[in-house]
């Protein structure tokens, strides 16, 4: 039901465009982060102002809302922010990756390959790659202007000196179309090769810190490495133990305080989606359907 | 055998239901009121309007009493409604100058036209509990004289007068807004006294602390506080004249600082500037001082890198609710960035044993 | 002003504008790709997509030039009443409308700034049509190729080469809109 006292959507019509006008410079500057006039949200800055605005600009009373949290349908924050657009937007949502058409995340990429009808709208804290380098924005952008990238090379190689890897596991920064340099929001740096020729829209907004980029389908989004140090998007060495999936991103449950652990799929949908196909892992129940 | 947890839905709704529960508290005692938090916590309610930009004292202390008294998320919740509203229009600046003023004090002056007003301050109130008012009883009246009309002219224009003070010319250019659009660097001087008026107390008390004990100090005078209602104009283009639409309470302060001069300049005073909704003179005085510390590049003065100095550290932090945001947010679920750390720092463990024990071997 | 300028604008703008700014996105995200937008009735010669573009991304924050036989009464009333946007030269335009030829020089448009290079204008270009051949695009948002009945191919090579300055463009043709990023390499085929 919607919640007539507010527009559709939420915000104002005005703020919607402004926010509009900056998703479509994002689309036309891959990896360039675009300032926009970010509101206040009726939620705390660092829970998904950004991405919820950038989801409220592009929704239609058509479309079917996915939100994820860690790649969980379940989760608290995710359950908030559904929640939040069932009310203020009335749209239908689902949990089934295939059947969204616009998908709001934090901190993963679903496994099921997106196609060309979906929006990816990730929830972004830190949106400059640059900030752990050089906390001043004064800065950064001139290094962004100036293609210097460095300090950021200098700064992966030296987690190679001091550990043999580059120790960089999630928000790992990729070059986009080779110009900008890009971070993908926390995501772990096994879905960074998602990140790259992916045929949906995937938009990148950050409240707090008043930005939004994007990556056109098919764009080009090189993960930084070095030729004897190549990128590897590691996970787990684990199949999910509910499912059986051996590809899959894992989250690791400890089980008893013996030491005893599982691992099972991070989405949430992807390994209920296998289990309903009957894949079955290690520590798997017959497969049941829940009651919706 | 492993459950998915399911319920996160059900979860909130309990949480929720809990927190009504507590924030009304004992039900054997009497519920407060709005009118009860507005009339009785006022500087409480002053500094939810201050940070919350947005004028409205019962606003304020419905947004206090349902924030439990934690005024950080009061704050939250007024600035939340407040992007909700639309605008209608600009007023007409503020006279600061033909203040009715409650309280008016200049430490630069024994006296000055108008004359010293001491007002409703804790200032010499001895800081010993009152176990009067533990038994609610009705305070003593208040002695009254009828109103003072005469002016309370600026005390730093009887120095502006002289050439002693560093002027601030007048200007019609409309200031950028910091809550529509994004910051940007360097930041002028308007946005950056609006980034300072509404942020957090205790940040810019702080940062002002700091200049006074030597980072970026600027030797502030308070020129003059004062506190009082002013009348809030607006141009209505159908009747071709300004209205009257309210009235607010502000407390502004005017520091007079150190001078600056050279061979070819001769010295002159500088000044800092603080204006905050309500009676808020602790803000407001920190205000000055830290807009004067910021003004050190137009003044010619040098950057000793002292934090108050540096404009894109100060404004980049002193939002309470975008920091507190930012703060509690790693309170959500970071597991999957976690277990990304956690499997690499089990390979370095596992690479860097094998190599101890293969050079032990 | 007359009644003409009152009407044409969205019924509904919330929901209107939320699936006509759907269409500018994919347009945008994906050169070469032709979506067709309803709701917008502007006055002549202002075709029904452009007028669409008009009313979902301009309002009074954003200042729009008109371009030859756009800049007319009807055309300057009718943006005004509906999205409140000041009318200004090239120079100062956010969002320019007009013919491809009304639009020429491009050189007198903000490309942006080399730290801000989002501050640039975007251009909508009326089109006596529009259809998926001419041009040969590649770049983001394209997989392989694609093709567009552009007006030239020289001007949007220039645009390209100034990346990541530079500008962007909607073109429109009766209620069909396609969209030209800087970033599409195109190419005579």
């Amino acid at each position: 039901m919607t919640d007539t006292a507010y527009n559709f959507a939420y915000l104002d019509e005005e703020t919607k465009r402004m926010i509009r006008r900056a998703i479509l410079k994002g689309i036309a500057i891959p990896g360039y982060q675009v300032p926009f006039a970010s509101r206040e949200m009726p939620m705390p800055y660092g829970w998904g102002t950004g991405g919820v605005q950038v989801t409220a600009a592009c929704l239609t009373p058509g479309d079917r809302l996915k939100v994820i949290d860690q790649g969980a349908d379940d989760t608290t924050n995710a359950v908030s922010i559904r929640k939040f657009f069932e009310r203020t937007a009335g749209v239908a949502t689902t949990e089934r990756t295939a059947e969204a058409t616009v998908i709001q995340t934090r901190h993963r990429i679903p496994e099921t390959p997106l196609t060309g009808d979906q929006i990816l709208v990730y929830q972004v804290p830190i949106p400059e790659p640059l900030r752990f380098l050089e906390p001043r924005e004064t800065e950064t952008r001139k290094m962004h202007e100036l293609e210097e990238y460095g300090l950021m090379h200098v700064k992966l190689y030296e987690d190679i000196a001091r550990h043999g890897h580059i120790s960089t596991a999630y928000a790992y920064p990729v070059r986009v179309e080779g110009r900008y340099v890009m971070d993908p929001s926390p995501i772990p740096k096994f879905d960074n090769p998602k990140l790259s020729g992916n045929p949906a829209i995937q938009l990148f907004g950050a409240g707090r810190e008043q930005r939004i980029y994007a990556l056109p389908p098919f764009t080009e989004a090189v993960s930084l490495d070095f030729e004897d140090h190549p990128f590897e998007a590691s996970k787990p060495d684990h199949p999910c133990d509910l499912c059986g999936a051996e590809g899959s991103y894992l989250d690791e449950v400890i089980t008893d305080d013996r030491g005893g652990r599982m691992f099972v799929c991070s989405d949430t949908d992807f390994c209920a989606e296998r289990r309903a196909a009957g894949h079955a892992g290690r520590l798997a129940a017959p497969y049941e359907e829940t009651a919706a | 055998m492993y459950v998915a947890v399911k319920g996160g839905e059900r979860a909130i709704d309990n949480a929720h239901a809990w927190l009504a529960e507590e924030r009304r508290g004992d039900p054997a005692v009497p519920e407060l009121s709005v009118a009860q938090i507005r009339e009785q916590m006022a500087l409480a309610v002053n500094r939810v309007m201050a940070e919350g930009s947005l004028y409205d004292p019962d606003l304020a202390a419905l947004a206090i009493k349902q924030a439990r008294g934690d005024l950080i998320e009061a704050v939250f919740l007024i600035r939340a409604y407040r992007t909700t509203l639309p605008r209608i229009g600009a007023s007409r600046p503020v006279d600061t100058g033909a203040m009715a003023c409650d309280r008016r004090i200049s430490a630069t002056f024994k006296d000055a036209p108008g004359g010293q007003v001491l007002g409703p301050t804790f200032d010499y109130t001895h800081r010993l509990l009152d176990f009067a008012l533990a038994a609610e009883g009705e305070p003593p009246v208040a002695a009254t004289a009828p109103p003072d009309e005469t002016p309370t002219p600026r005390i730093t224009d009887f120095l502006g007068r002289d050439g002693l003070i560093q002027p601030e010319p007048a200007t019609d250019a409309e200031p950028r807004d910091l809550t529509r659009e994004p910051l940007e660097f360097p930041a002028d001087r308007p946005l950056r006294l609006q980034s300072l008026t509404r942020g957090d107390e205790g940040f810019v008390l702080a940062m002002a602390y700091s200049t006074q004990r030597g980072y970026g100090r600027n030797h502030p005078f308070v020129g003059e506080l004062r506190i009082g209602a002013v009348p809030v104009e607006m141009d209505i283009p159908e009747l071709g004249f300004a209205i009257e639409i309210g009235e607010i309470t502000l407390t502004e302060c005017e520091t007079v600082n150190q001078f600056a001069g050279s061979r070819t300049e001769p010295a002159q005073f500088t000044r800092g500037y603080g204006l905050v909704f309500g009676q808020t003179e602790r803000k407001a005085i920190s205000m000055a001082l830290v807009d004067r510390a910021l003004r050190w590049d137009e003044l010619g003065e040098d950057d000793t890198g002292a934090p108050a100095q540096d404009a894109e550290f100060v404004l980049s932090h002193a939002d309470n609710i975008q920091a507190t945001g930012f703060l509690e947010h790693i309170k959500l679920p970071h597991y999957v960035d976690f277990q990304a750390e956690l499997e690499l720092v089990r390979k370095l463990r596992a690479e860097a044993l094998a190599s101890r024990r293969e050079a032990a071997e | 002003m007359d009644m003409v300028a009152l009407e044409g604008g969205f019924a509904d703008t919330p929901r209107e504008a939320a699936v006509a700014f759907r269409a500018c996105l994919s347009a945008l995200a994906r050169p070469g790709r032709i979506e067709t937008v309803a709701g917008a009735a502007p006055p002549a010669p202002v075709s029904p997509a452009a007028g669409a573009v008009l009313l979902t991304l301009v309002d009074g924050s954003t200042p729009v030039h008109l371009a030859g036989a756009h800049d007319v009464p009807e055309v300057r009333d009718w943006i005004t009443f509906h999205t409140g946007a000041p009318l200004v030269g090239a120079a100062d335009a956010v969002f320019a409308l007009g013919a491809w030829d009304a639009l020429q020089p491009l050189d007198r448009f903000a490309r942006g700034l080399p730290d801000y290079p989002d501050r640039s204008a975007t251009l909508i270009v009326e089109m006596p049509a529009l259809t998926s051949e001419g041009a040969r695009l590649t770049g983001p948002g394209i997989e392989t190729e694609a093709f567009l009945s552009l007006p030239e191919v020289a001007a949007f090579r220039a645009n390209r080469a100034q990346f990541p300055q530079g500008l962007d463009f909607f073109l429109a043709a009766g209620d069909r809109l396609a969209g030209l990023p800087r970033t599409t390499r195109v190419e005579d085929v």
